[in-house]
């Protein structure tokens, strides 16, 4: 029983990792840039719902959707502004800027006066509610957590799978200058990936709060979404999920199991292990250069 | 205008391109060497810090920037360093002796961070160190009877049979010396067949491996060469702070060390120096500048992030070869005026090449 | 002309289900040009990613002078004296030509990294006489010009004769040349005719190539194989392989082809 209870929390966990690596492989498989903002991204979106609720006194749902929104054009004008001048450039390059963008956004929080670096609640309706199923005692937190993520991951595994601009997204991906001269519309299709990416950012970042709470700092958990997206295979979405999953169980079964320390650092022994032993992740494509 | 006329090989092999260099780098360390007479204290400190990163980010240029290798957990490397250096010297080991020791047990970590990218390129490669870095950082922390853990450690002085660099300029020339060492030694490895081995792993692995680089042999050896640096960076580090705890060994000390070389300009040793210049002297700037922002904003904690992501963004943005590069234009500036033209360092327009298949 | 060089036999490679070369047999006599021509796809740069180990070939042998190859790791390919350009240039492209060159050089290091380090007065010595050698072959292929310049900078046919440069500088006793004549105009082609020449009787280097354009192949190979499909089709002279009936049908063409594809008015 206990297990099962690890279980349930860690696949939650792991659901909030995967959302978060979904972020990232979205803008991986879309532009093959990496980009480490999307830890911020979810800070920022749990602070404009924070904002929106708490402050401004919107419903529930009508916040949810805002921030979203509100998000998503923050994320096609981020690409606007400052990712599509920089294309071309070494991926390292790429990836320093999102970092940088990661610090202007922690930076620019602590200024708003009501934020600082405080600890805020998220005044979601299904806060400290809880379900009973068979004798697993689960957090409504957590189930819509893990709802919301399936929910989301059939969404975008479909668009990506069946519509154009999914395999429009793609060819952009692996050769830009010929996708250009396909036709596709390369920059707008960029900025609607950042968009997308952002969007699923700040619903992760709507469905962390009420387990964490919002703060400043809650971004960092974005690092341990990249041994995700690793072990599941950089450039699979379903493997971000999967590989989310996998971290989240393993994480809450060694914090139990194994001596202090562990839970911190399980996430990144799993990725290792994996690196060795299949090094493109559970679901990653096996390229080599052809010449 | 000086256009150099070359009738010997050792004038490309030389490190000096012709007596202006000579004289303008002597310059350099005369003024170096007679910095504890013309240095407050305080800046004789920053002096200090700035020698020590250096060696640090020369260690990481020559990882990411000539091997094209990107590590996201060197702070590790820094961290092991320091300890190392503080248990021996605890000891009762003489400096040469811990020194030597923390280079050659950081180079052998180094050695094991560095296994993966003999399987893995890219961002594989960079989540991988990535995680070593949070392990080591854990390990450290946990490895209470060696590393005093979380509650920290104490660092004795440079102990060299009998002499101590007690003093402030004392530990100053020490952290010199090291440094203008260890950036001699660097590049001569680059002006090598070592050198530009590292650089065709960096540009394209097949044709290096045609040429008869064993990838294996050197993608470890730059892992531990640049590992060594750190180490020895986060030795004369120990020294300089005299207190150590684990967190300031860990992601946020590795972007630190990132984001220096990058602004400093990558593929570049003046680079390496120049961000650390950088890193340190920003945040007097800042302290500086806060004057002249409104309260809310001045007072913020993260007032110091913003201004490093603005900067960094700033950089990547419109100096991508960073402070060294800003410096050449302007000396080019200087060496052809007045024709000097606008167009001279512009950069092709770019289209976004898939590095998957590279 | 001495012994065989290279002797490749019943070479096979898998890649998934798809048999990319079945069986290939022959043998490439020291100091000549051989030649292996063929449709795209027949299997003719596989074989040669086989020989430098780019690939692991699932059944046959390679021997070179004797030694075993099909088993060897990559960076030995070139320690035993095989240098071979790239279809597609595969140069260093943020370094510039002479370090290009230098780079090419690496096989013939002796100093050991402790040395480097400290650069001793051996290395320096070691350093002028690699730059003597680079510029014997800057000498060879007129590339004066280009020393100092960025690859990432050069013209397409620049960068071929930079290849070439480059993979002379490891003083091989056999060069794979794959395709030297694509992408270069009927001037540049030429030259590179000239250069082959000269690599095999001034230089002493066996010439292993893979080509298209027939009359290059015509004028410098000794011998020519043609393959089609993974498999061998003929090996002979020029003149044997290009009237042979089968390579004819499956590569060559005859007139007859032409005329069937003019439009009838």
């Amino acid at each position: 029983m206990q297990v099962l209870q690890l279980l349930v929390s860690g696949i939650a966990q792991g659901c909030i990792y995967g959302l978060i690596a979904l972020g990232f492989v979205l803008i991986y498989k879309a532009t093959e840039t990496v980009s480490f903002a999307q830890g911020e991204l979810m800070m920022l979106g749990a602070f404009i719902g924070l904002m929106l609720m708490a402050v401004l006194g919107f419903p529930f749902w009508l916040a949810v959707l805002a921030a979203i929104c509100a998000m998503a054009l923050l994320g096609i004008a981020l690409e606007f502004a400052v990712i599509r001048p920089i294309l071309g450039q070494p991926a390292f390059s790429i990836v320093m800027l999102t970092i940088g963008i990661g610090y202007v956004a922690r930076g620019a929080v602590t200024m708003v006066p009501v934020f600082g670096t405080e600890t805020h609640t998220l005044p979601v309706p299904y806060r400290n509610e809880i379900v009973q199923v068979g004798g697993l005692v689960i957090a409504v937190e957590q189930l819509v957590v893990i709802l919301a993520t399936a929910a989301l991951s059939a969404l975008l595994y479909a668009m990506f799978r069946f519509s154009k601009i999914g395999i429009a997204m793609q060819a952009s991906s692996q050769n830009q200058l010929a996708a250009y001269y396909m036709g596709i519309p390369v920059k707008r299709l960029n900025g609607l990936v950042w968009g997308l990416a952002a969007a699923v950012a700040a619903i992760a970042g709507l469905l962390l709060a009420p387990i964490t709470f919002v703060h400043v700092n809650m971004g960092f958990i974005g690092l341990k979404a990249f041994p995700a997206a690793v072990v599941g295979g950089f450039g699979s979405l379903p493997g971000a999920i999967v590989g989310g999953l996998i971290i989240g169980v393993v994480e809450s079964m060694s914090g139990f199991f194994l001596p202090e320390g562990f839970k911190d650092v399980a996430a990144y022994v799993v990725v290792l292990l994996m690196l060795v032993i299949k090094p493109n992740g559970l679901f990653g494509e096996n390229l080599a250069k052809k010449v | 205008m000086r256009f150099v006329f070359k009738t010997r090989y050792d004038q490309d092999i030389d490190l000096a391109r012709h007596s202006g260099d000579r004289l303008w780098y002597g310059l350099l360390l005369v003024l170096l060497v007679l910095a504890p007479a013309w240095l407050s204290e305080y800046w004789l400190a920053q002096l200090t810090f700035i020698l020590i990163y250096g060696i640090v980010g020369v260690g990481l240029m020559l990882l990411a920037g000539y091997t094209g290798l990107f590590s996201l957990g060197h702070g590790a490397f820094l961290g092991v360093g320091a300890y190392t250096e503080t248990v021996l010297a605890s000891m009762g080991w003489p400096f040469p002796l811990s020194l030597a020791a923390a280079a050659g047990l950081s180079a052998g970590v180094g050695a094991v961070v560095g296994l993966p990218a003999l399987r893995v390129k890219g961002i594989y490669l960079a989540i991988a160190t990535l995680a070593f870095g949070f392990i080591v950082e854990e390990i450290l922390a946990r490895w209470e009877s060696v590393t005093g853990g979380n509650a920290g450690k104490v660092v004795p002085t440079i102990d060299v049979f009998g002499w101590q660099a007690d003093t402030a300029p004392s530990f100053y020339f020490v952290c010199l010396i090291v440094a203008v060492l260890a950036t001699l030694a660097v590049l001569n490895l680059l002006r090598s067949p070592t050198g530009r081995a590292f650089v065709a792993i960096r540009d394209s692995e097949i044709s290096a491996q045609s040429m008869g680089i064993h990838l294996a042999h050197y993608k470890t050896l730059s892992f531990m060469v640049s590992a060594a640096l750190a180490g020895v960076g986060g030795a004369l580090y120990a020294h300089q702070i005299r207190f150590l705890s684990p967190d300031q060994f860990g992601i946020l000390q590795s972007i630190d060390l990132l984001l220096m070389i990058v602004i400093g300009g990558l593929g570049s040793i003046h680079g390496a120096f120049l961000g650390a210049a950088f890193l340190i002297t920003m945040p007097q700037l800042i302290t500086l500048g806060k004057d002249w922002l409104p309260g809310a904003v001045a007072e913020a904690t993260g007032l110091q992030a913003l201004v490093y992501g603005v900067v960094l963004i700033a950089f990547v943005l419109f100096e991508p070869m960073g402070l060294y590069g800003r410096w050449l234009k302007l000396r080019t500036w200087f060496d052809l005026f007045p024709f000097y033209r606008a167009g001279m360092f512009r950069r092709q327009k770019s289209f976004q090449k898939s590095e998957r298949l590279r | 002309m001495s012994g065989t060089l290279l002797s490749v036999r019943d070479l096979t490679v898998h890649f998934g289900g798809v048999l990319a070369v079945n069986g290939v047999s022959f043998d490439v006599p020291e100091g000549g040009v051989f030649t292996l021509i063929g449709p795209n796809g027949a299997g003719k740069t596989t074989v040669f990613n086989l020989i430098s180990r780019i690939y692991t070939p699932t059944s046959g042998t390679i021997e070179f002078d004797g030694a075993r190859l099909d088993r060897a790791p990559p960076h030995r390919i070139a320690e035993l004296g095989i240098a071979r350009t790239f279809q597609n240039i595969e140069l260093f492209e943020h370094a510039t030509v002479l370090q290009n060159l230098l780079i090419g050089r690496h096989v013939h290091r002796r100093s050991g990294f402790w040395n480097e380090l400290v650069f001793t007065p051996r290395v320096r010595r070691e350093e002028r006489e690699t730059r003597r050698k680079v510029e014997e072959v800057i000498d060879f292929l007129d590339l004066q010009h280009y020393r100092e310049t960025m690859v990432a900078g050069l013209p397409y046919g620049v960068r071929k004769v930079v290849e070439l440069a480059r993979a002379l500088c490891m003083q091989p006793r056999l060069l794979l040349l794959d395709e030297p004549s694509s992408g270069l105009n009927v001037e540049e082609t030429g030259d590179m005719a000239f250069w082959i020449e000269d690599i095999r009787d001034d230089l002493g280097i066996t010439v292993l190539m893979v080509e298209h354009d027939m009359s290059l192949v015509s004028k410098v190979s000794d011998r020519v194989l043609a393959m089609n499909q993974g498999e061998v089709l003929a090996v002979g002279t020029p003149e044997q392989v290009q009237n042979d009936p089968a390579v004819v049908e499956a590569y060559l063409g005859t007139a007859d082809d032409a005329t069937s594809l003019r439009r009838v008015a």
